[in-house]
């Protein structure tokens, strides 16, 4: 019994995304204002948008948190996948319990004890702090959000598939990438994707772990806001939203479009 | 629930005289009054008009997407009709929601609550009716023992086998006394064997609780074995309603015919019609055909033959009269069942019919086998003449 | 490469490498946290002692584990040091988010699962989206918002509702509602798959047998929902315990989080040690809930098999 939506429902989603939205929207508006007060509306400008171009500090943080997000979710999700992997298919093992709990204990575990604990390593082993050690840390946090994604996809594969390949002679290694991974990937990119906006998100971690040349985008913007609101931030928070807008609705309108593809096709085979 | 009790004898007699629907005086338990119900565009019920008595044991029989689900939601209140009238004794039921209709239902995945015990899913209907405490553990305790049940109250539905969830199910839509209970595919997720043994179980509860049972399957054997009267559905339209032997030995429609059970149907033209019988010719044999039934055509009208496998005699012998009612063939394949034997015998014309024979003896000097030359015959009351 | 039977190296180094990793990069510190935590503040590099020196031999160790001492406890559980209030109030304001949470966020994503299917993915999208913009401007929006000359003061002013500004921002209230809007698609989503997952045909069941529709939702809906309850709350409630950045942005100097009085002593006052200590403790009081939520999560994975 599929009865619809009650108003109940309706007023509960349509609060609950205004609550989402309005304080974002409020943001992006006020980039565009042409005083230096945000709290007063003096018509509309893009000048904050050109004062962001001669900011020279800011495009390093944001060059260096780029570089820094693309490398350590690449790596995050070919640890992450395998971690899955171990997780759901090798049963009992020595240590299970710990690796499960080395998992699941990141993705809760506040931000202040992980910096911590991982500076204090780095201070440790006289590792130089910088881009190499933020990079280590988001690995190490992010791979878990990874490994998590991937094993939810994992538990429901058919292993009939892979028991299918292997027996038609194609080996362990092999079926692993030609048949495994091509119907795991939409979770491994989206375990991808989600530890790319992590560690572009990651300012504790990273005010830890960081060291001299290696001043992350979330470090520079939080030590401005902490002076107060400017619309510079305004118009860096609006390029950010407005990135990670389009890029989240072009991969969901792309899976959309493929899903929909795909269910046509089944029509039209169903049809003959 | 059946094996070790003495067989009560009331039951023949009941059964062998049940026939409220053919009394005109008698008033239907439920009514439905040229019932329509659409969803956008699609019409899922196209007027249907159908009564049930009480203490009737019904089934609406048809394939899925027929229409028998949304008619037997529409009783229990998940639907409204689009048009037309529900009445339960006597009274207009629609608009009163679910919960508060005197009907309930087995749900076809049984719908058992899982974070509750069997206890406490028999009980739930009887706390919504806010009965006192120790008359629901006397009711619970009855419906345990009812279904066998007892030992198992403490368990939660994960730990039951598919055959004590059906149960569980069972007991639960019956702990509140009903008016009308209506079983949605209830025995569906059971193996064949457990299948035909609950079938009789279901007849026997019906039959002592004195309760109206309408059921909804797919399965025509079911419905045979169960119902004192079945209605066959396809596409929204009621195809007829009667007693299985009925719709068994004199279907209303091709569609029925051919739905329950197998049958061969042979397309001809009247020749002649007299008193209580008919003449035909067929294309497919240069015998005429001749059944014991008058539906007042005239010559030259088009009617159909159906005949039921069984109904069919085989044999490699010409028979002595050849003048009506045989067709010659070739055996094309043989499906051997045990206590049959299907053969697939393909006429001169090239249409294959279907022969069933029983396998009586043990040892036949000489069976009927593939590429043999065979006589098919059938008698004149052995065919039914449909027109539509 | 997982196959049952197999056992080549292949295999072994898909379980092997990502374990050494997490076993290097996040139990490894955890130990040194601990020792840390036991050792004395010193003006050298690095700024603790004693260091274990293990040029002596044995007796290099044992007179490196006679200096180390609990004098850190001491002083972070010494009351006047304002940790214990710390660690309380971190406490009692995770719980009344948690809680607020779940009351913003269970009609949400009840209303989001009884949408029409087709909906439901648009709307699964649009409450994850605001989690993928920074959580930073996400808090940074609201102190706009919240300000004395913010928008929202400038509104109820306009409205009449109020003659002068509230004082929202640098309070406890603008860190509730910084915590509940940050956390929300947490606790959305959990609720939400296991709403969804909810086989109406239950309900309908309920509905069945007299059940009317409020009463099944507390019966039937709620009891069932129960793990996504717990998986949301201790989602929200664990990293709220720690929570930094927002009691430091929307918070007054008087919001005292454990997380922040981390972060002070160890960037402001330099004291490795003390910190150290403050985190080991920080993480006892929450080994708990985090051992919970490890099995609701291993429970609801177990039930999608």
């Amino acid at each position: 019994m599929r009865k619809g939506l009650t108003w109940f429902n309706v007023t509960s989603i349509a609060l609950g995304f205004a609550f989402l939205y309005i304080p974002i929207l409020i943001l992006v508006i006020y980039s565009f204002n042409a005083s230096r007060l945000v709290t007063v509306w003096a018509g509309f400008s893009t000048q904050w948008y050109w004062a962001l171009l001669e900011n020279d500090q800011l495009i390093d943080a944001a060059w260096v948190t780029l570089r820094i997000a693309f490398f350590s979710s690449l790596v995050a999700t070919v640890l992450g996948t395998m971690a899955a992997l171990a997780l759901t298919r090798y049963g009992r093992f020595w240590g299970r319990s710990l690796f499960s709990g080395m998992i699941y204990a990141p993705l809760v575990m506040p931000e202040v004890i992980t910096g911590l604990s991982l500076l204090l390593l780095f201070v440790a082993v006289n590792f130089d702090r910088g881009f190499w050690t933020v990079l280590l840390a988001h690995i190490t946090f992010t791979m878990c959000f990874v490994a998590v994604v991937v094993q939810s996809r994992l538990v429901t594969f058919d292993r009939a598939l892979e028991e299918a390949a292997l027996d038609l002679g194609c080996p362990p290694f092999k079926t692993f990438f030609t048949i495994t991974l091509p119907l795991i990937l939409p979770a491994v990119v989206s375990g991808f994707m989600l530890a790319f906006t992590l560690s572009l998100d990651d300012l504790v971690i990273a005010s830890f772990t960081t060291g001299p040349g290696a001043t992350t985008l979330p470090m520079r913007i939080y030590s401005q806001v902490r002076l107060g609101v400017t619309p510079e931030i305004n118009a860096v928070c609006t390029i950010l939203i407005a990135i990670v807008t389009v890029v989240v609705i072009v991969a969901s309108i792309v899976t959309k479009r493929a899903e929909n593809l795909r269910q046509a096709e089944e029509r039209a085979a169903l049809q003959g | 629930m059946a094996a070790e009790k003495p067989r009560n004898q009331t039951i023949g007699a009941v059964r062998r005289t049940f026939q409220p629907w053919a009394d005109p005086d008698k008033k239907p338990l439920i009514r439905f009054e040229n019932v329509v119900k659409r969803f956008g565009d699609f019409t899922a019920v196209d007027n249907v008009s159908l009564d049930i008595y009480e203490r009737e044991f019904f089934a609406l029989l048809g394939p899925s997407g027929c229409g028998k689900t949304t008619l037997m939601r529409m009783l229990a209140g998940f639907e409204e009709p689009t048009e037309g009238r529900l009445t339960l004794a006597g009274e207009d039921i629609s608009g009163i929601p679910p919960y508060r209709r005197p009907v309930n239902m087995m749900f076809q995945s049984y719908a058992l609550f899982p974070h509750m015990n069997v206890l406490d899913n028999i009980a739930f209907g009887l706390k919504q009716d806010k009965m006192p405490k120790a008359d629901i553990a006397a009711r619970v305790e009855e419906m345990l023992k009812l279904t066998k049940l007892e030992k198992f109250a403490k368990r939660k539905p994960h730990q039951l086998s598919g055959g004590q969830r059906q149960r569980v199910a069972l007991a639960r839509s019956l702990a509140k006394r009903p008016k009308v209970l209506l079983l949605d595919e209830p025995l569906g997720a059971l193996d064949k064997k457990l299948r035909e043994e609950t079938q009789f179980e279901l007849m026997d509860l019906q039959m002592d609780l004195g309760m109206t049972f309408l059921i909804v399957t797919h399965d025509q054997e079911e419905a045979m074995t169960v119902a004192d009267r079945i209605a066959v559905m396809n596409h929204g339209v009621l195809m007829q309603v009667a007693p299985p032997a009925v719709i068994y030995e004199q279907p209303a429609t091709r569609y029925v015919a051919d739905f329950i059970g197998e049958v061969n149907l042979v397309e001809g033209k009247v020749i002649s019609a007299s008193g209580d019988e008919t003449r035909l010719s067929s294309p497919i044999t240069p015998h005429p055909l001749r059944v014991s039934q008058s539906l007042g055509l005239k010559p030259g009208e088009e009617a159909c033959i159906a005949i039921r496998p069984e109904k069919l005699r085989i044999s490699l012998d010409e028979p002595a009269d050849t003048s009506e009612n045989c067709f010659r063939g070739e055996i094309w394949d043989i499906g051997y069942l045990g206590d049959l034997s299907i053969y697939h015998v393909e006429l001169e014309c090239g249409q294959r019919i279907k022969v069933s024979q029983p396998n009586l003896s043990r040892v036949v000097q000489r069976p009927i086998t593939w590429d043999d030359k065979v006589w098919v015959t059938f008698a004149p009351h052995a065919g039914v003449m449909l027109t539509r | 490469m997982a196959m049952a039977g197999e056992k080549g190296r292949g295999r072994y180094l898909v379980l092997a490498v990502p374990y050494l990793w997490l076993v290097a990069l996040f139990l490894a510190p955890f130990l040194i946290v601990f020792k840390i935590s036991l050792s004395q503040d010193a003006i050298a590099q690095p700024p603790y002692t004693p260091l274990l020196d293990l040029s002596d031999g044995w007796a290099g160790f044992t007179d490196y584990l006679s200096q180390l001492s609990f004098d850190n406890y001491a002083y972070v559980l010494d009351f006047s040091n304002e940790f214990i209030q710390a660690y309380g109030s971190s406490l009692i304001i995770a719980s009344i988010s948690t809680v607020l949470l779940l009351l913003v966020g269970y009609p949400i994503a009840y209303g989001m699962a009884r949408a029409p299917r087709s909906m439901q993915p648009t709307l699964l999208m649009l409450v994850i989206l605001p989690f993928w913009t920074s959580f930073l401007i996400r808090v940074y929006a609201w102190i706009g918002i919240l300000s004395p000359e913010g928008l929202l003061n400038q509104g109820l002013m306009a409205l009449g509702i109020i003659n002068e500004p509230l004082e929202l921002l640098n309070t406890d209230i603008a860190v509730y509602i910084g915590i509940v809007y940050s956390y929300l698609p947490f606790m959305v989503l959990p609720l939400y798959s296991a709403l969804e997952k909810l086989d109406l045909t239950l309900l309908e069941a309920a509905a069945d047998l007299g059940c009317p529709p409020t009463k099944a939702f507390w019966t039937i809906t709620f009891p069932l929902s129960l793990p996504g309850v717990a998986a949301g709350a201790l989602l929200c409630f664990i990293p709220a315990v720690g929570e930094f950045v927002i009691p430091d942005l929307l918070g007054g100097s008087n919001t005292l989080m454990i997380g922040k009085s981390l972060w002070t002593e160890f960037t402001v006052n330099r004291s490795w040690t003390v910190s150290s200590a403050v985190a080991v403790l920080l993480l006892l009081v929450l080994v708990v809930p985090i051992v919970i939520y490890q099995n609701v999560q291993q429970r609801e994975l177990e039930a999608g098999k």
